[in-house]
């Protein structure tokens, strides 16, 4: 048991980290919440794709003939952690390379994957997921936006509807988007997969002013959007199946940690006057969460290692890996609270001029709530370990096998 | 990245597992349970002599099998799943790792071999009653190599050859060897946990060696400790997999308004948890074994982090397996108590979770000054 590089990793980190000190960049650009950037920030993450993209860096699993060097995922986990010792810019890529590409490149004939997939990968068009709507998010199958075959005859599609929490679109030339086709077959045989150009006239993007002040994510608004029948992926009505091929890479590229960590904790609480005057250090309620949040930050972290251990050695990682963000976002939030509270009444003030560490405490605690619900809430998260890992039975359903249109609906 | 058990560690814990499936069924650990008269399971403890397991970390040349932690951990591991009633951690995670860690060569000589071959049992002697021993108010003495006072509660006090005591000495306090042949009384205690006994031990002139240097006993006794941590997470981490498989089975064929409980999402969540609480402790247990059998300087941390994390998911896993079975749960013959007992006994023995907590935040306060 041990943490090294075989020699041939070993070897692949040697070279990253030389192409890293050659090429990165030296100093950082701003960093929002969950954007994944912002238009000032949008030219120097486009010029590190691409220049990682020549270099071979850039969807490092990806075969030859898709541009990228056919790599291995042991040597994408070795690159990424390397990458973050770097001030890179924020990545808009990951969505579109991580899920939108993939399933371009598993359903769309080869005219489309030939013209995509190379800008995709070297971040000259940016792609984004059109799935969550106002009547389900969780439940992507519920689907309400509909698409209609043209009265003209031509083939091509109407889309009418309204998608929301599209991260990225006010930066995506180009989406994938999941539609209801027939209203009259039960809720998951009656979705169809395309994609479609953000440039339409037809479709709006409105950013959503969070809770946490920022906008990270969007509204996007189809009103008669036509899209020519070759834009579909996956058969008619297969719309579902498609989505899961998508959804399957979403987990893995949510996670890892993120927001203010333990060890900021300790460093804060150095500094700040706790109860009876003592510094807050001292405090053992404050002790005994310090050490939780350690021992949790360290789980985490080994469970990766476990998971990069099984494919350094070739084999499937273990479901272990699916515990990450259900573990990171809430610690993250109670842990921001508690800092916040350690201020006593000082803690109401958000501001970074004002705030320890620039205010990042009371950042994580507004954008938490966010993270708890963005790739999968807490709770769907439990019932896919609950059922995929655990081997469970899924919830009984009373939406399955009736006609969409059908369904009670609520608000 | 090489952060797993080989294949040859995982083909010893197969092996394992299936000898303690044919030589430790809950019933007979319900054998020591049920007899007051029974501390444990004598045929067990010599089965698992005969395997080697006893020094299965110790080196060839004081008669072990020289493999190495993580095997002892790959076996510790097999233990927990089956809550074995034999005095294991006493003798190996405590006794034999005190030895070899401050130990002279001639107490290696004399007492290795034997801890390897089952001739003898180890036990902790630190306790003198409620809440934590500190040097302020630690009694025992060794004065002349003999020692004198009382320790409660003693796991395996009452079956030991051997034990790891902390006293005074010249008022200092200091870790000592004592031979239990002479000099000590043994009462029996009343536990949570009867599969695993203790004792009262009341020294009277028992012949004791110090370990370590005079004044040292505290800070030598964290470093066995932490040794022995390490072991017991793996023990706490097979016990709660194993609470999480009764669990699973048993929602799955009970049936509660027409439907598996299993289907609800309130036992799906429960045990998801469950599930999640045991991969962090499986983890940071990997991350101690790895300190462990390197002589890594992160062991003090990484033993902590092992024990509080393990503790947890072990105490979660098994009260929530009797919540899972509803009133079946909470009767003698289920066998869900045995290991919510045995999580109680292995997060208290070696010290309770909260002062590890603290232990780990002081260090982790030191580290990150040094940072």
């Amino acid at each position: 048991m041990d943490f090294n590089d075989s020699p041939e990793e070993a070897a692949y980190r040697a070279q990253v980290r030389a192409w890293l000190e050659q090429n990165a960049p030296k100093t950082g650009v701003g960093m929002d919440d969950m954007e994944g950037g912002s238009k000032d920030t949008m030219a120097a993450s486009k010029a590190w794709q691409a220049k990682k993209a020549a270099a071979g860096y850039a969807c490092i699993t990806w075969p030859k003939e898709w541009g990228g060097p056919g790599g291995n995922p042991v040597q994408q986990v070795i690159f990424n952690q390397e990458e973050a010792r770097h001030p890179v810019p924020p990545n808009p890529f990951q969505i579109g390379l991580g899920m939108c590409v993939p399933t371009v490149m598993a359903f769309a004939d080869a005219d489309t994957k030939t013209r995509f997939v190379g800008p995709a990968l070297r971040g000259e068009e940016i792609w984004c997921q059109l799935f969550s709507e106002p009547s389900g998010g969780s439940d992507v199958a519920a689907a309400r936006t509909r698409a209609v075959k043209a009265p003209d005859g031509s083939g091509d599609w109407i889309i009418d509807g309204q998608k929301v929490w599209t991260t990225g679109a006010q930066f995506s030339n180009f989406g994938i988007v999941v539609v209801r086709t027939d209203p009259e077959a039960p809720k998951h045989k009656g979705l169809t997969m395309f994609w479609v150009d953000m440039s339409d006239p037809g479709i709006e993007v409105r950013p959503i002013h969070q809770m946490s002040g920022g906008s990270g994510f969007n509204e996007v608004f189809f009103t008669g959007v036509r899209v020519p029948d070759s834009q579909r992926l996956g058969a008619v009505n297969d719309g579902w199946r498609v989505s899961l091929v998508t959804l399957m890479n979403e987990r893995l590229a949510v996670g890892g940690p993120s927001g203010a960590s333990w060890s900021q904790f300790l460093e804060a609480a150095r500094d700040i006057t706790g109860l009876d005057g003592a510094p807050a250090i001292k405090d053992r309620a404050l002790r005994e969460k310090l050490a939780d949040w350690y021992v949790a930050t360290e789980g985490l972290k080994h469970t990766r290692n476990r998971t990069m251990t099984a494919l350094s050695r070739g084999q499937t990682p273990g479901p272990e890996s699916s515990i990450g963000k259900v573990v990171s976002a809430l610690q993250m939030q109670d842990l921001a609270n508690s800092a916040v509270e350690m201020l006593d009444q000082f803690g109401i003030i958000n501001d970074p001029a004002l705030s320890p560490l620039g205010g990042a405490f009371h950042m994580s605690l507004m954008s938490a709530p966010g993270l708890r619900i963005a790739g999968g809430t807490d709770e769907i998260l439990k019932n896919i370990i609950a059922e995929r890992v655990l081997g469970l039975p899924g919830d009984i359903r009373v939406d399955k096998d009736v006609a969409f249109k059908d369904l009670p609906t609520g608000r | 990245m090489n952060f797993d058990y080989s294949d040859d560690q995982k083909f010893l814990k197969d092996e394992a597992r299936k000898f303690l499936e044919a030589n430790c069924s809950t019933a007979k650990v319900r054998k020591v349970l049920d007899d007051d008269a029974k501390a444990y399971d004598e045929a067990l403890w010599a089965a698992v002599a005969a395997q080697g397991w006893l020094g299965a970390a110790i080196p060839e040349e004081y008669g072990g099998l020289g493999l190495g932690h993580i095997e002892l951990c790959a076996i510790a591991e097999e233990l927990g799943r089956v809550v074995a009633p034999i005095p294991f951690a006493s003798t190996v995670y405590v006794l034999a790792e005190a030895v070899m860690l401050a130990g002279t060569e001639a107490q290696k000589k004399a007492l290795l071999p034997k801890i390897a071959a089952g001739e003898v049992i180890g036990c902790l002697a630190t306790s003198e009653g409620p809440g934590v021993t500190t040097a302020g108010n630690l009694q025992a003495s060794v004065s002349g190599g003999k020692l004198s006072g009382t320790k409660l509660p003693v796991t395996d006090g009452d079956i030991a050859t051997h034990a790891v005591v902390l006293a005074k000495e010249g008022g200092q306090p200091g870790l000592f060897l004592a031979d239990l042949s002479a000099g000590v009384t043994r009462e029996p205690l009343a536990t949570l946990d009867p599969t695993r006994d203790a004792a009262k031990l009341v020294f009277d002139g028992a012949p004791a060696e110090r370990l370590g240097g005079a004044g040292e006993g505290f800070a030598l006794l964290e470093q066995v400790l932490d040794r022995a941590a390490v072991l017991m997470a793996f023990e706490q981490t097979g016990g709660a997999d194993r609470c999480l498989e009764m669990a699973k089975a048993y929602a799955l064929e009970r049936y509660a308004f027409g439907r598996v409980i299993a289907s609800y999402q309130a036992i799906k969540h429960k045990l998801a948890d469950i599930y999640v609480k045991n991969e962090l402790a499986r983890s940071n247990a990997y991350y101690g074994a790895w300190a462990l059998n390197t002589g890594a300087p992160e062991l003090p941390v990484a033993a902590s982090a092992a024990r509080i994390a393990a503790s947890e998911a072990f105490w979660f896993a098994a009260k929530e397996n009797i919540q899972t079975h509803g009133g079946i749960g909470f009767t003698w013959e289920v066998d869900a108590h045995l290991y919510y007992r045995r999580s109680r006994q292995l997060a208290l023995v070696a010290g309770a979770p909260r002062v590890w907590k603290e232990r780990l935040v002081s260090q982790l306060e030191r580290r990150n000054i040094a940072a």
